[in-house]
């Protein structure tokens, strides 16, 4: 099976290192009162994870789909903005 | 920026461009905010341009515009593991001049779009995103709020084209958050292959293409499609469900495409050919029931911003298109006619999208979102027993043809019963009629 990162490769992105446009906004809450991190499967660009009972985000590789705060609507954990006016996914097809 | 203009738009997509086109050849000064580095770099589609919307605003676009290929053949696939069984509707009726539509890349035509919006003499700036409305103290919208210092820009309305998120009119409280039941989560890839390659894969010649839709077991039990558009030197594949199914399974996005591409009647379809990007997006799926408060007192929203999709006929630009247009009109009129763009005033947007085709659609298919979410058999269950009726039709294999028959008919009403037949006709009538 590939990897989503092997897919991600192919695209172009402008990574506004010091500034990522997600962030979770209490780690305790997805690690210890949410039950199944859906996040971690319906993010398309595998963004996040869930390690040894620790949620992790990347934003590096995201698509600003939107889909991890849509998903998260139990605890609405999720602060999720644009990136930075030309920074972020840059699609070369779309 | 202490200028002040007449409208500001939110987003460079098909709905927003329209809505400044519109406006700026009216005469207006328009403002255009867009946060990608070039109109169309955030932008994700199939894509499917219908060339009604767009030939209202743009009468001779085909002259400029980068189209792929005009559509000559529709197929519908009902999918099992193994097979499908489907219809295709190829017309050369839909080979002569006008094309009625055509496949088209995002990136590329949003570009092109906005050059057009440029020319009719709207001011567009890239890379830049809306943070906020600006509203006086009656709470009507009277500008944005920028990321830059001294970051307020006026004006007497803001169109919102922001988008399927639509953070901007969400965190300003003009609508509520999108729901994950009503929302779709779609992943494609673009699949490069020479031009002669699909030409003949796909019984194509010159510029004519193929549109496939696809449902059943590519979804593994969500609702949704996939689909495979044939552009000039790639395809586009791509597969979506709706959010809140995706949410209650453990299959990513990722894997579902794979699956997807390995199936024995598409693998040969792709076969050889170079992905050059993987994209995802969110579509606005809950139809017309879904549909929030479209404009208020300074504001409009257009496009998927409000959720303007048909998503039985995967219809969506063109619907953002016939928005922005239709939004610009009410504003050109009430401005131009010195009329305030309250709420009362705006109240025209609403009954102008009421007499157009989009209102009417979306209300046809309003009941379409419950009934499949409900009736999970349209997805699950008919697809497999259509495959397996064939399957059993074609194997010549020594049995009777009436005892077949029976067989078949026996494996419908043993998965659904008699009165679920009949009650599945019955509820995907109503649903659409």
């Amino acid at each position: 099976m590939i990897k989503v990162e092997e897919k991600l490769f192919q695209n172009r992105y402008r990574v506004d290192a010091d500034l990522p446009h997600i962030r979770v906004k209490d780690n305790t809450v997805c690690n210890d009162l949410c039950s199944t991190q859906q996040c971690t499967v319906c993010c398309p660009a595998g963004c996040w994870t869930f390690e040894a009972g620790k949620i992790g985000l990347m934003t590096d590789g995201c698509l600003e789909c939107g889909a991890c705060r849509v998903v998260c609507d139990e605890f609405k954990n999720v602060d999720w903005n644009y990136p930075r006016g030309g920074y972020g996914i840059l699609f070369k097809f779309g | 920026m202490s200028e002040k203009f007449d409208v500001i738009i939110v987003g460079a997509g098909p709905a927003g461009n329209s809505a400044a086109y519109t406006l700026a050849k009216a005469g207006l000064r328009v403002l255009q905010l867009e946060r990608g580095e070039y109109p169309g770099s955030k932008n994700v589609q199939g894509a499917i341009l219908y060339a009604s919307s767009l030939e209202r605003i743009i009468p001779d676009f085909r002259e400029t515009a980068p189209l792929e290929r005009h559509i000559i053949e529709q197929r519908l696939w009902m999918m099992d593991e193994k097979s499908f069984i489907g219809t295709h509707y190829r017309s050369d009726d839909f080979n002569s001049e006008p094309y009625n539509r055509y496949t088209i890349i995002r990136a590329r035509f949003d570009k092109w779009f906005s050059e057009q919006v440029q020319a009719a003499g709207a001011l567009v700036i890239c890379e830049m995103t809306v943070r906020a409305l600006l509203r006086n103290e009656q709470g009507r919208v009277i500008g944005v709020e920028v990321e830059r210092e001294d970051g307020k820009i006026y004006a007497d309305a803001v169109i919102l084209a922001d988008g399927v998120n639509s953070l901007v009119a969400t965190q300003a409280g003009l609508r509520k958050d999108i729901q994950a039941g009503n929302v779709a989560l779609a992943v494609k890839e673009m699949i490069f292959l020479p031009k002669e390659t699909i030409e003949s894969r796909f019984n194509l010649a010159g510029q004519s293409g193929v549109v496939i839709e696809m449902l059943g077991s590519i979804t593994e039990g969500m609702v949704g499609t996939g689909f495979l558009y044939t552009n000039k030197d790639s395809l586009a594949i791509g597969v979506g469900g709706m959010l809140s199914d995706m949410k209650a399974q453990k299959t990513t996005p990722v894997e579902l495409l794979e699956r997807m591409k390995a199936h024995p009647s598409i693998a040969p379809l792709i076969a050889g050919g170079e992905t050059r990007e993987y994209a995802a997006h969110l579509i606005p799926e809950g139809g017309y029931k879904a549909l929030p408060q479209i404009y208020g007192d300074g504001w409009l929203l257009v496009g998927d911003s409000a959720g303007f999709v048909n998503s039985v006929h995967r219809e969506g630009s063109n619907l953002a298109m016939e928005t922005g247009r239709l939004a610009a009109e009410t504003l050109i009129d009430l401005l131009q006619a010195g009329k305030e763009p309250s709420a009362v005033n705006l109240a025209r947007y609403k009954a102008r999208l009421d007499e157009s085709f989009v209102m009417k659609d979306m209300k046809k298919y309003q009941n379409i979102p419950e009934t499949l979410h409900k009736r999970r058999q349209f997805i699950n269950d008919y697809p497999p027993l259509l495959n397996g009726a064939a399957h059993k039709f074609f194997t010549v294999d020594g049995q009777d043809k009436r005892s077949k028959e029976k067989e078949i008919i026996a494996s419908f009403v043993k998965r659904r019963s008699l009165f679920g037949l009949l009650g599945d006709a019955y509820h995907l009538w109503r649903a659409t009629r």
